[in-house]
Parts: structure tokens; C-alpha cells; sequence
């Protein structure tokens, strides 16, 4: 306490000075508020958005652009647009069927869930969200796949088109995977990268195999 | 002597810490003797003359992480923190782990080996969730080729199997460890043990024994009899001998009977669970039958599996 004795401030000498905060002038044009625009505005802004991800993900760059902006309209339209194509396969009643939709929803999200808990606890930096957001905009290859399964399907269901449907599917979820790696690997510690990629692969394995076991009936 | 001496007393506080947080992996640490907790006299008793790196390894690591040890394990349990504990591990710590389960050392033991108060919740979660899939896929593909090229047989991929091999293997990989390590507990409050192990250890080697079920898993598609009752006895024995050498000097003091049931039953459940997945998820293969009885024999074997 000796020592603080000199830094105290002599007492002749005054302390004066202003305490404001500069405010900046606001004037009421350039007051962003996006309430008075017009609907058709806001639905496109958050559309392009969406669409400006897909991109994204199509052509992974390492860019910040998908975690930075992070949003679930993406995943959750690209889940229940899967949920609904996984619809309508053999459904026996005395036989197991495939996936319901509540089962696909389910795995998707849960897993989704699953999956960014376990890179969180490995000590991964990237947010609860952000995660989330990856995982489910990388979906997107796999879905384009069930839409050609579909077609291919409609087609015929012989050997040949169970090879197309096997390529297509193998080469979605290779693009799905490694999509989701070149976003997430980078914020996890270096010596657990593995630890965090297998549950991806484990994951999109998964969807991939539930969509080449869709059997129309 | 000095720097001993320090190091016991900071045992001792660690001791008494651990007691008052109620954590229930300090606690059960610290009901053994107190050199359990710090890790030098384990590495005297295991045979100085093998894996001599290891064990050095080991003590000097003790040094250190007897320290923050304490630190360590004082987040209390509704935290994230808390479960970040068991996350602790990195690639080559759980690949060791796998290769320690899939290849028993005679004489070593999984849990001081590879464990080392160290126990993690990934390997036994994923290889679970692995070996949950893995089983369902293959007894899909093994079905298929089984049947395939009758004309009466349609494909279906059998979903419902997913959600019914997730509770079996994780009821086994979680419900288990938990009745043995009551067992363990109650057996130490009667005879004293000197090895004793938590909770998440006994999961944790539960869980890394499952691994070897994947390869044998996928090696079912194989559709012969013989093929699959071998892959059975070959990974029992594997994963069993892990298991039993694990759990055998903590039933070895008690009585002779009560030990020796203790491991038998740890092995028969081990195997039940192999038997069990082979019987539910995997079709039998056929022999040739003439034609008109393939429909009948296809619709009892359906009708058996809806059951």
C-alpha cells in the first residue's frame, strides 16, 4: 500500500473533463429498420440467404460465410424435403418398412445434435448453432441424391439402376462428407481431428444407407 | 523426502476434497488405500521388466496430473465442464485403447494399462453407435443375399431392427457395467479388495470390449453356418479374455466360488449379447430345399420375426 501513496492525485490540482458519450447523429433515413419494407424484401433477403449456402456447400471454399451467418431454414427444409422422398417405400404392414418420416426427422436432428455435443466436449470451438447449420446444409448432396434415385427408380429397378443408385449415392455422400470437414475441421484441436470427422462419416453413412435401401413398392 | 512428503499431504487434501465435493469417480478412487491415487506404487506392481517406457510414462505423468488431479475433477456436476472431463483424450489415446481391447496382453491389465484414471466416454458411445448400425446393416445385406433370386422374396430394408439393436447394445454397455459395479461395491464393503474400479472405468472397458463385434459383424454376411460360429468363439474369446483379466484381481481376494461365478457370468452375458445379435439380425442360411416349400418356410421365418 506504500507504494500506491504516489499515484494518488494531489489534491490542488483539479480533475475536470466531460462525461459524455458521443452519440453518433441519427438521422431517421439512415435508421435501418426492416420493418416497413415491403414482405416480398424480406422473404427474399432470407431466401438468398439459403441460397447463397447451397452454393456453399456445392462448392466447398474455406470460406466463413456459412458460420458466420448461421441459420436452420436451410437444414430444415433440405430434412423434410428427404423425410418426405423416403415416403411411400415398402411399407407391408408384416414386414419392417423403411424409415418413417418422424424416424428420418429424428436421426437427422438428433444426430445433427449428437454430433456437435461430441466435437463441443472434445473441445472444439465452433458454437452449438453454427454446428448445427453445417451439418444440416451438408445434407444437401444427399438429398439432390434421393431425387435421382427417385428418377432413376421410376425407370426401372434392375441391377443396372441399383448400380447408377449405388455410384450416385456413394458419390453424394463422399461430397457431403467432405463438405462438412473442410467447414468443421479447422476449429477443432489438432490432435482429435479424427475424433470429431467419424461421427460425420458415421452419420452421413447413415442417411446415405437409408437412401439406397428405399425400395418403391 | 520433502518433495514426498509435500506430495502425500496434497494426497491427503485431494483426498479429503474429493470427499467433500461427493464425486462419485474421486470417491470411489479414494476408498482404495491411498497409493491407489497417485500412480507410483501401481507401476512397481505391475512386472518392472516389460514395457518399462510405459510405466516411466505413467510415473512421470503421475507427477503431474496428481496436482491437477484435484483441479480436475472439482466442476460440479451440472456443468459442461464436467462432462468435458471424460472427453479427454486425443486420436492416438483412443486408437491405443482399441488395439489394447482387440489384442489382451496376458497379464496386463485393460483398465491400468490404458486407462490410467483417465476414462473417457467417446470410445464406449461410438463404438456402441457404431456396432448399433453396423449389426442392422449387415444383417440387411446378409438377408438379402440369403434370399436373393427367390421369386417370392421382396426387399425390405428393416428399419425397425435399427431402433431394436440401439437398445440392446446400449442396455448391455451401460445397464451391465452398472449391476457389476454395485456387485464390485458391495463385495469390497465385506472383503477388502485391493483393486477396485469406478464406475466409468468398468463402462469404459465394456464399452472398448464391444469393438471387436464390428469386424465380426460385418464378417456375418457371410452366409455359412460354421463361418459365423467361429467369428463367434474367436471374438468371445478375444473381448472375454480382456474382460476377465480386467476383472479378475478385483474378485480374486473374495471367496473362491463367488469369484470364479463373478467372472463366468461376465463371460456368459458377453456372449449371450453375440448369440443373441446372431440369432435376431441374421437370417440362417438355407440349405437347398425343393421349391414348393421356399414360400412356407420364407413366410414362418417372417411371421417368427415379426413376433
Amino acid at each position: 500500500f506504500a507504494g500506491l501513496a504516489d499515484v494518488s492525485i494531489a489534491e490542488d490540482i483539479p480533475v475536470e473533463g466531460e462525461i459524455t458519450v458521443p452519440v453518433g447523429s441519427r438521422s431517421p433515413d439512415e435508421d435501418y429498420s426492416t420493418l416497413d419494407e415491403p414482405v416480398r424484401d424480406t422473404i427474399m433477403r432470407d431466401l438468398k440467404a439459403v441460397g447463397k449456402k447451397f452454393v456453399h456447400v456445392m462448392y466447398p471454399k474455406k470460406s466463413s460465410a456459412l458460420l458466420r451467418d448461421w441459420d436452420l431454414w436451410g437444414p430444415l427444409v433440405l430434412c423434410v424435403s428427404l423425410a418426405l422422398m423416403l415416403q411411400g417405400g415398402s411399407a407391408d404392414s408384416k414386414d419392417d418398412g423403411g424409415p418413417q418420416f418422424a424416424e428420418v426427422f429424428v436421426i437427422i436432428w438428433f444426430g445433427a445434435v449428437v454430433i456437435t455435443l461430441n466435437s463441443k466436449l472434445l473441445g472444439g470451438t465452433i458454437s452449438f448453432f453454427q454446428s448445427l447449420c453445417v451439418l444440416g446444409y451438408c445434407v444437401l448432396p444427399l438429398t439432390v441424391a434421393m431425387l435421382v434415385c427417385r428418377l432413376v427408380l421410376l425407370a426401372g429397378s434392375g441391377t443396372v439402376s441399383f448400380i447408377i443408385r449405388l455410384i450416385v449415392v456413394a458419390a453424394m455422400f463422399a461430397w457431403s462428407t467432405l463438405a462438412s470437414t473442410a467447414f468443421l475441421a479447422d476449429s477443432q484441436p489438432p490432435n482429435r481431428k479424427a475424433l470429431v470427422v467419424y461421427p460425420i462419416f458415421l452419420f452421413y453413412f447413415v442417411i446415405s444407407w437409408m437412401i439406397l435401401t428405399f425400395t418403391p413398392q | 523426502i520433502v518433495t514426498a512428503l509435500v506430495m502425500y499431504l496434497f494426497a491427503e487434501f485431494d483426498d479429503a476434497a474429493n470427499l467433500l465435493a461427493a464425486n462419485p469417480d474421486a470417491t470411489t478412487i479414494s476408498i482404495d488405500e491411498p497409493a491407489e491415487i497417485s500412480k507410483n506404487p501401481h507401476g512397481r506392481l505391475q512386472e518392472p521388466g516389460r514395457e518399462e517406457d510405459d510405466e516411466l510414462l505413467g510415473t512421470d505423468d503421475s507427477d503431474k496430473t496428481e496436482l491437477l488431479a484435484g483441479q480436475k475433477k472439482s466442476a460440479p456436476f451440472w456443468t459442461f465442464d464436467y462432462y468435458q472431463m471424460f472427453f479427454d483424450v486425443d486420436t492416438y489415446q483412443v486408437l491405443d485403447r482399441i488395439k489394447g481391447s482387440v489384442f489382451p496382453v496376458p497379464g496386463k491389465n485393460f483398465v491400468r494399462l490404458y486407462i490410467r484414471s483417465n476414462p473417457d466416454l467417446y470410445g464406449p458411445f461410438w463404438i456402441c453407435a457404431t456396432l448399433v448400425f453396423t449389426i442392422a446393416v449387415s444383417g440387411n445385406l446378409s438377408n438379402f443375399f440369403i434370399h436373393l433370386g427367390k421369386p417370392t422374396y421382396h426387399y425390405v430394408p428393416e428399419f425397425r431392427k435399427v431402433s431394436i439393436a440401439a437398445t440392446t447394445i446400449y442396455a448391455y454397455a451401460w445397464l451391465v457395467p452398472l449391476a457389476l459395479w454395485g456387485f464390485l461395491m458391495w463385495r469390497n464393503s465385506k472383503v477388502m479388495n485391493i483393486v477396485s474400479y469406478s464406475f466409468l472405468e468398468i463402462v469404459c472397458v465394456y464399452g472398448y470390449s464391444l469393438f471387436i463385434y464390428i469386424p465380426t459383424a460385418i464378417l456375418w454376411i457371410i452366409p455359412q453356418k460354421v463361418v459365423r460360429w467361429v467369428l463367434v468363439i474367436f471374438s468371445l474369446c478375444l473381448s472375454g479374455s480382456v474382460l476377465v483379466m480386467t476383472f479378475w484381481p478385483a474378485v480374486r481376494d473374495d471367496n473362491r466360488r463367488i469369484a470364479l461365478a463373478t467372472v463366468g457370468t461376465i463371460v456368459v452375458l458377453h456372449a449371450l449379447l453375440a448369440v443373441g445379435c446372431l440369432a435376431y439380425f441374421f437370417d440362417a442360411p438355407e440349405l437347398d430345399f425343393p421349391a414348393p416349400i421356399i414360400p412356407v418356410h420364407n413366410g414362418t421365418t417372417v411371421l417368427t420375426k415379426s413376433q
